[in-house]
C-alpha cells in the first residue's frame, strides 16, 4: 500500500501579512519613481540618503580582522567583555550596582532578541502578570510578548491634542494597574512618537511606579541618538537604579553603533542582590539555549572593542553627536518648510518639541497612505516618519507632501 | 492576582529615604532557583577552569587540529578579506540573505534540483542549526497544533529543551543498541510502524550526534519507504554535512532518498561545524512544499514566528557563506579543508582504538571505528565519566560521549590510558 506524499502537512497555511514596519521598506524597494523617499524603518542615512557605516566600526572591524581571532561559540550568556561594557554603558562604570554584582547581562539578539528574553522570563516566573505598554508604541512590542504568551495592556501616551504627552493619563493608567504589572518604557527617544517624559515626569513616573510595586522594564534602543549623549539619554534609566529599585533593560547597537543587521544587544536585569542576579541570569541562559543556544560574536566584538577602548570610545561619541546633530538639523528644516508653505495657521512646532528618529506628524492611517500613494513618501500607517532617512534636499518636497495629506484627505 | 502574589511571597519594602541610596529590599525575583548548568557547555565551563596541565576537553563538538587548537578555516579567512569593508550593516531581510539561503538549499536538495527551480522550497537564514530547529517547532506547533515529535534516542540534549519551549509534545523511538553499539533498527521500524499516521520524526541526516551511528542506505531507503506508507512528516537536523564522510554530496545521502520517493521535507542545516562558523551563528530553515505559492505563504509565516524572536538574523556568517559557495576557488578550497578535518578525526577513532587495544583493554572497541562524524558514543557509564574527569582532568558529557574533534596525536595515548583505566574492571 502506498500513500501519496504530495499533499503537504501545510495546505492551510495562509500567506502571513506584511510587517507593518520592514514591510515599508519592501514596498519601497519596489516602487520606480524616482521621487521616492524612504521614511519607514528607522535606519540611519546620510545626507546623501546612504546607510553609513560608522568609521570606529571600520576600524574595530579591522583590528579584528588582523587579530584574526577564532570564531568559537559564545557562553550562552554573549561575549564577557561585552556583558561587561554594556552595563557600565548604560549605568556608569561606577554605579554601585555594577560593583555589587547586582547586574545580571546576557547578550541579546539586539533590541528584539533581548526583549523577547525578558517576555519569557516574565511568562516562566510571573505567569499571569501584565506588561503595560504605551499607546502607541513599537509595533514589535505586542508580537513579542503575544508569541510570549504574556498578557499586555495599554497606558496612555500620546496626546492627538497637543501632539505631546498625555502625561497624567499615564500616570493615572500605570495607578489603576494590577500591583505587581511591569510597565514598558521607553529609556529615550520613544519610537514611534519622539515624544520623552521631562526628568521631573520621570520622577513622578518612579514615584508611581514605586507606589505600586510595579516592575520598570525599560527599552533602550537609541541610547546616543536622542540628545547626542550617551550619559544624558541613560539618565531616566539610572534615576529607577538609584532609586534602589529592581530594573530590567533591553539594549540595542543597531542605530547608535548602526550595527543593524549584526543583531547586538543585552538584557539587563539590575537586582536587589548578587545571589538573586546570579540565579536570574541562569535562567535567561535557559531560555536562549533553546531559542538560538548562544548568540552572535561578530557584533559582540565590534562594540566590546569600540567600548572597551578610550580612543575609539571617545571617537564613538563624536560621530554619535554627529549622527544626532544631522537629525537635529533636519528637523528644523522641516520644521521651517512646513511653517513656511502652510498658510493655515497649523502649529507645527510638535516636530521640534520630539526627539529622537522618529517624528509622530499626527497624520491618520488614509492621510499616511495618501503620502505613499500620491507622493511616494514610504511611513508607516500610525502617523511615524523616520527623520534619519530624511536630507535637508528633501524636506521641502516632504512638507509639501505633509501639508497636503493633512489639509485635502480625511 | 492573589496567587501570583503568593508565589512572589516578598514584597518590595518601600523607603522614601530610598532615592538617596541603596536600601535594603526584598526581590522580586526572590523565588527563581539557579537553573542546572547546561550538560555540554557546562563542560566546556568546567573545563577551562581546570588548572591541570594534562586536561583533555573531549566535550562540546567544535573542531580542534593536532594541536588542540580551534581552527579558522583558509577560505573563511579569504572570504572576510574579500568581505571587508564591502557591505553595509543594513537590516537583512526578515528571512535572512536570499543568496545566502539559496546556496545552501542546494547544498542539501542537490546542485540542479528541480525543487529549487520550481521554487517549491520555503526557505529562511536561521540561527544555526538551534534556531532552525526553534522556528520549525514553533511552526510546527502554530500550524499543527495537535501533532507532537517524535524524537530519537539518544539525540542532542537541545532537541528536548527546543521541542518543550515551542510546547510541542514529545515521544521517542528507539534508536541506539547499548549491546552492539550500533543501531537498533529492528525496534526502530517497530516505532515507526506502530506511531500514529502522520507523526512527525526528527531524524539525523548524517553523523548522528551523540551515537555516531548512523543507518546503512539500505536501512535508509527502507525508513523512507514506511514513512510513505505511514505518511509521516520527516523533519531533517543536519549539523555535520561533509564531517561524516568528508563528501557533502555523500552525507546528504539520507535526505535524497527521501526527496526521491516524494516526501516533502523540513530541514535543518547549520554551518558551525562544517564551515567553523560556530559564534557566527549561521544556518537555514526549508520545507519543501507541494508549489511555488504554498512555498511563498509558509515563508511568510517562518519570517512572522522570527519577527518577534530576534527580528532578521545576524549578516556576518551569512556574508561569508556567500562568498565561499558562490566563488569557485573559495568553494573548493573549503571541499578541500573539510575531508581534512572529517579525515583527522577519522585518524583518531583508528589512533584510539589500537592505543585501546594495545593497552590490553577487555573489551570491544569496533565501536570507535564503525560509528561516524564527530562524536563516539563510548558505551561508558556516568560513573566512568566522573572518574575521568576527577581523576584524569578528561571533560566530556555524562552519557559518554567522545567529541573525537578534541582527540590529537598528542593526547590520544593519555586518553585510551584512562578509558582503559575506568573501563578495565567493568
Amino acid at each position: 500500500m502506498t500513500v501519496s506524499v504530495n499533499v503537504s502537512r501545510f495546505e492551510d497555511v495562509s500567506m502571513a501579512p506584511p510587517d507593518p514596519i520592514l514591510g515599508v521598506s519592501e514596498a519601497f524597494r519596489a516602487d520606480t519613481n524616482n521621487m521616492k523617499l524612504n521614511l519607514g524603518v528607522g535606519a540611519y542615512r546620510t545626507e546623501e540618503l546612504q546607510p553609513y557605516v560608522l568609521n570606529v566600526v571600520k576600524k574595530a572591524e579591522n583590528l579584528m580582522l588582523e587579530r584574526g581571532e577564532n570564531k568559537e561559540y559564545l557562553p550562552i550568556e554573549g561575549l564577557a567583555a561585552f556583558n561587561k561594557v554594556t552595563a557600565e554603558l548604560l549605568l556608569g562604570a561606577d554605579n554601585p550596582a555594577i560593583h555589587q554584582g547586582r547586574v545580571a547581562t546576557v547578550q541579546g539578539l539586539s533590541g528584539t532578541g533581548s526583549l523577547r528574553l525578558a517576555a519569557a522570563l516574565i511568562e516562566r516566573y510571573f505567569p499571569g502578570s501584565e506588561v503595560l505598554i504605551s499607546s502607541p508604541t513599537w509595533g514589535n512590542h505586542k508580537n513579542i510578548f503575544n508569541d510570549s504568551r504574556v498578557p499586555w495592556s495599554e497606558y496612555r501616551y500620546y496626546d492627538p491634542k497637543t501632539v505631546g504627552l498625555d502625561f497624567n493619563g499615564m500616570i493615572s493608567d500605570i495607578k489603576e494597574a494590577p500591583e505587581g504589572s511591569f510597565i514598558l518604557l521607553h529609556g529615550c527617544a520613544h519610537n514611534p512618537t519622539g515624544i520623552d517624559p521631562t526628568p521631573e515626569q520621570w520622577e513622578k513616573i518612579a514615584d508611581v511606579i514605586q507606589e505600586k510595586n510595579h516592575i520598570p522594564f525599560f527599552d533602550v534602543a537609541y541610547q546616543g541618538f536622542a540628545s547626542g549623549s550617551l550619559d544624558a539619554d541613560a539618565s531616566s534609566v539610572r534615576l529607577f537604579v538609584t532609586r534602589g529599585m529592581e530594573v530590567l533593560v533591553a539594549q540595542s547597537y543597531s542605530k547608535n553603533l548602526g550595527l543593524y543587521s549584526e543583531r547586538v544587544g543585552a538584557m539587563n536585569v539590575v537586582c536587589s542582590s548578587s545571589d538573586v542576579a546570579a540565579r536570574v541570569k541562569s535562567q535567561l541562559k535557559r531560555i536562549a539555549r533553546p531559542m538560538y543556544s548562544n548568540p552572535p560574536i561578530h557584533g559582540a566584538r565590534i562594540v566590546a572593542n569600540v567600548v572597551g577602548d578610550p580612543t575609539l570610545f571617545n571617537e564613538w561619541k563624536e560621530e554619535m553627536e554627529l549622527m544626532a546633530g544631522r537629525i537635529k538639523t533636519v528637523r528644523q528644516k522641516l520644521f521651517d518648510s512646513l511653517s513656511s508653505k502652510d498658510t493655515s495657521g497649523k502649529d507645527w512646532s510638535f516636530i521640534l518639541k520630539q526627539i529622537g528618529m522618529f517624528s509622530f506628524t499626527g497624520l491618520n492611517r488614509a492621510q499616511s497612505d495618501n503620502m505613499t500613494n500620491k507622493w511616494h513618501v514610504y511611513m508607516t500607517k500610525d502617523g511615524r516618519i523616520s527623520l534619519a532617512g530624511l536630507s535637508l534636499a528633501k524636506c521641502e518636497y516632504l512638507a509639501d507632501a505633509i501639508i497636503d495629506s493633512y489639509h485635502n484627505v480625511s | 492576582m492573589a496567587s501570583r502574589l503568593a508565589t512572589n511571597n516578598q514584597r518590595i519594602i518601600i523607603d522614601q529615604t530610598s532615592k538617596l541610596g541603596t536600601r535594603l529590599m526584598s526581590s522580586w525575583w526572590q523565588g527563581i532557583q539557579p537553573a542546572a548548568k547546561d550538560p555540554i557547555l557546562g563542560v566546556s565551563e568546567a573545563f577551562l577552569a581546570d588548572p591541570s596541565p594534562d586536561k583533555v576537553n573531549v566535550g562540546v563538538g567544535a573542531y580542534r587540529d593536532d594541536n588542540g587548537k580551534p581552527v579558522v578555516l583558509e577560505c573563511v579567512r579569504e572570504a572576510e578579506r574579500r568581505i571587508a569593508g564591502n557591505q553595509n550593516m543594513e537590516y537583512l531581510p526578515m528571512g535572512g540573505s536570499v543568496k545566502m539561503v539559496e546556496e545552501t538549499l542546494k547544498l542539501a536538495y542537490g546542485e540542479n534540483s528541480d525543487f529549487i527551480k520550481d521554487k517549491r522550497i520555503a526557505a529562511v537564514q536561521a540561527l544555526s542549526g538551534t534556531g532552525a530547529c526553534r522556528l520549525f517547532a514553533d511552526f510546527q506547533k502554530r500550524f499543527r497544533p495537535e501533532s507532537q515529535i517524535y524524537i530519537p534516542v539518544p539525540t542532542w540534549s537541545n532537541h528536548h529543551n527546543i521541542w518543550r519551549d515551542a510546547n510541542v509534545p514529545q515521544r521517542v523511538f528507539h534508536y541506539y543498541h547499548p549491546e552492539t553499539k550500533g543501531l537498533d533498527f529492528a525496534a526502530l521500524m517497530d516505532d515507526v510502524k506502530n506511531s500514529p499516521n502522520g507523526s512527525f520524526f526528527l531524524l539525523h541526516a548524517c553523523a548522528h550526534n551523540p551515537t555516531g551511528v548512523d543507518p546503512t542506505e539500505e536501512q535508509w531507503r527502507e525508513i523512507s519507504y514506511q514513512f510513505k506508507v505511514k505518511g509521516h512528516f520527516p523533519f531533517f537536523d543536519m549539523a555535520y554535512q561533509g564531517f561524516a564522510s568528508g563528501d557533502p554530496e555523500r552525507d546528504a545521502k539520507s535526505i535524497r532518498i527521501f526527496l526521491e520517493d516524494g516526501h516533502l521535507i523540513g530541514c535543518a542545516q547549520s554551518y558551525a561545524k562544517n564551515m567553523g562558523l560556530y559564534g557566527q551563528r549561521v544556518g537555514c530553515l526549508s520545507v519543501l512544499c507541494e508549489d511555488e505559492k504554498q512555498a511563498v505563504a509558509v515563508k511568510s509565516q517562518l519570517q512572522q514566528l522570527a519577527r518577534p524572536m530576534y527580528s532578521n538574523p545576524p549578516v556576518h556568517g551569512a556574508l561569508i557563506v556567500s562568498a565561499i559557495l558562490s566563488s569557485p576557488d573559495l568553494k573548493s578550497l573549503w571541499l578541500k579543508e573539510v575531508k581534512v578535518m572529517a579525515d583527522r578525526i577519522i585518524g583518531m577513532r583508528t589512533s584510539l582504538k589500537e592505543n585501546l587495544e594495545k593497552l590490553g583493554s577487555p573489551l570491544s572497541w569496533e565501536h570507535v571505528t564503525n560509528q561516524i562524524g564527530m562524536f563516539c558514543y563510548s558505551g561508558m557509564t556516568p560513573e566512568q565519566v566522573d572518574r575521568l574527569t576527577s581523576e584524569y582532568h578528561i571533560y566530556m558529557t555524562r552519557n559518554g560521549r567522545i567529541s573525537m574533534a578534541g582527540v590529537t596525536t598528542g593526547n590520544v595515548g593519555y586518553l585510551a590510558n584512562a578509558i582503559n583505566e575506568v573501563t578495565k574492571s567493568a
